[in-house]
């Protein structure tokens, strides 16, 4: 009936090198959410399967002694939010990820997944993006790391190169002070796709914005990283102007499409209230108040 | 090319069968091993018709490979009675009519058993909101609701 092949290799390795053979007919499974349904309407017909699961480095969550994070690419939603540690450092990551689909999509969708699927929309990203995540990649010609921000490449596509396989996400430790969150507007309240959405990371230092990042979502043909709006917050006290300056900056970064689910003017307004919102939960996260 | 052989735990006994790479885990279990309690609503993962757990994680079985399971746990709602005695949830469905046609049914029960193995005492957008992924075309949830938090509550005060 087919002549697909199968194969769980138990090591990176292995999974480089089968990568590599089957010179681009191949796919890589993680938890399945977006393979299995392109296999299932025809958009997929991989030669073979390489399902990455075995191996341990992608499906783990470790925290290093100086209290940054890695986060395998194959890790799923459940998993991460069980993990007893991950949720406090990085609440504005877990509940972006944690977003995506269903109780049953979340058992194994995974953050790497997401990103390597590429869609502007993808919730886990811009929380990502805010957090500083770095990304590493393996391929035949062994490892290198990006930015996460620098990995898609447009709707759909990402900058791996042929036969490189996402490994997983090192997160930066966190100074005292530190918090973030993610927002997207969407118009039902679970189980839907961005319309826009904005990942803030702080840090606070009595009560002033000692460091800043932002993600943008469904914004642009990419997830974005808007330099501009955490200029604008850096060194205030998250005031009005302050905050007014930032939300136009995330507003003027947006390359929208118009489609069912947003127009042009609305997700560019939208985005700059997100930021607001945002904003104010990674304050009051980075305070302690929340 | 060859089937593949997989060996697994389903509903508590060791099972084996052979699949196509591709085949889905909801195919094998209704269509080699007669395990047709997990209905296939969609086959994309947005119903949650054919919900089942794997390694105790609650997930569709329509997105998973059959040949990702071996070595792991399957339970299914055919290992949700035990013999003659139904699960509470399943008992309390039947006395509150929470179901009309039954095709979500299998799928809803196995989520709401998830949901209180973890949370024994959720809140009402608690249940809704883990039950977001269950799609029923014909009881409007009210009735599905009330059952899960009034069974929370039965086992609650038995436990």
């Amino acid at each position: 009936m087919t002549d697909i092949r199968y194969l769980a290799p138990p090591t990176l390795d292995e999974a480089v090198s089968a990568f590599a053979a089957a010179q681009g007919a191949a796919r890589i499974l993680a938890g399945g959410t977006d393979l299995l349904v392109q296999m299932r309407n025809g958009m997929a017909r991989p030669g073979t399967i390489i399902d990455i699961k075995k191996i341990p480095e992608m499906t783990s969550v470790t925290e290093s002694a100086d209290g940054g994070f890695w986060v395998g690419a194959a890790v799923s939603g459940a998993a991460l939010a069980e993990h007893p540690r991950f949720g406090k450092v990085w609440p504005g990551v877990l509940e972006a990820i944690n977003l995506i689909g269903s109780t049953q999509v979340q058992g194994r969708a995974s953050p790497g997944g997401n990103l390597c699927h590429g869609s502007p929309a993808a919730d886990s990203v811009p929380a990502m993006v805010a957090a500083g995540a770095v990304v590493t990649i393996a391929g035949p010609n062994g490892r290198r790391t990006m930015p996460v921000e620098a990995f898609p490449a447009g709707p759909g596509r990402t900058n791996l190169a042929a036969g490189e396989i996402l490994v997983g996400f090192t997160l930066p430790a966190r100074p005292a002070g530190s918090g973030d969150a993610y927002l997207r507007m969407i118009p039902r309240t679970e189980m839907d796709i961005a319309v826009v959405g904005v990942g803030v990371s702080l840090t606070m230092a009595g009560g002033v914005v000692a460091a800043a990042r932002v993600g943008l979502g469904a914004a642009a043909p990419t997830v974005l990283l808007v330099p501009d709006a955490a200029r604008a917050l850096v060194g205030s006290k998250l005031d009005d102007a302050a905050l007014n300056a930032a939300a136009a900056a995330c507003s003027a970064a947006c390359k929208p499409i118009d489609d069912k689910r947003g127009t042009i003017v609305y997700r560019t307004k939208v985005a700059a209230v997100l930021l607001k919102r945002a904003a104010a939960i990674a304050a009051d996260r980075a305070q302690g108040k929340a | 090319m060859a089937k593949l052989h997989v060996t697994t735990t389903i509903n508590g006994e060791p099972t084996e069968f052979l699949c196509d790479p591709s085949q889905s885990m909801l195919d094998v279990l209704r269509n080699t091993l007669g395990l047709t309690g997990s209905k296939e609503g969609c086959g994309t993962g947005d119903c949650g018709a054919c919900s089942i757990t794997l390694d105790g994680r609650l997930t569709c079985s329509c997105l998973v490979l059959a040949a990702e399971v071996g070595g792991h746990e399957i339970n299914t709602i055919e290992g949700m009675a035990q013999g003659d005695e139904l699960h509470p949830l399943q008992q309390k469905f039947l006395e509150m009519a929470a179901l009309q046609c039954g095709i979500c049914t299998p799928g809803v029960l196995m989520a709401a058993r998830a949901l209180l193995e973890k949370n024994p005492d959720p809140t009402e957008t608690e249940v809704r909101f883990w039950l977001a992924g269950n799609l029923c075309r014909c009881t409007g949830y009210d009735k599905i609701v009330r059952a899960v938090l009034e069974t929370a509550a039965e086992m609650r005060s038995a436990a």
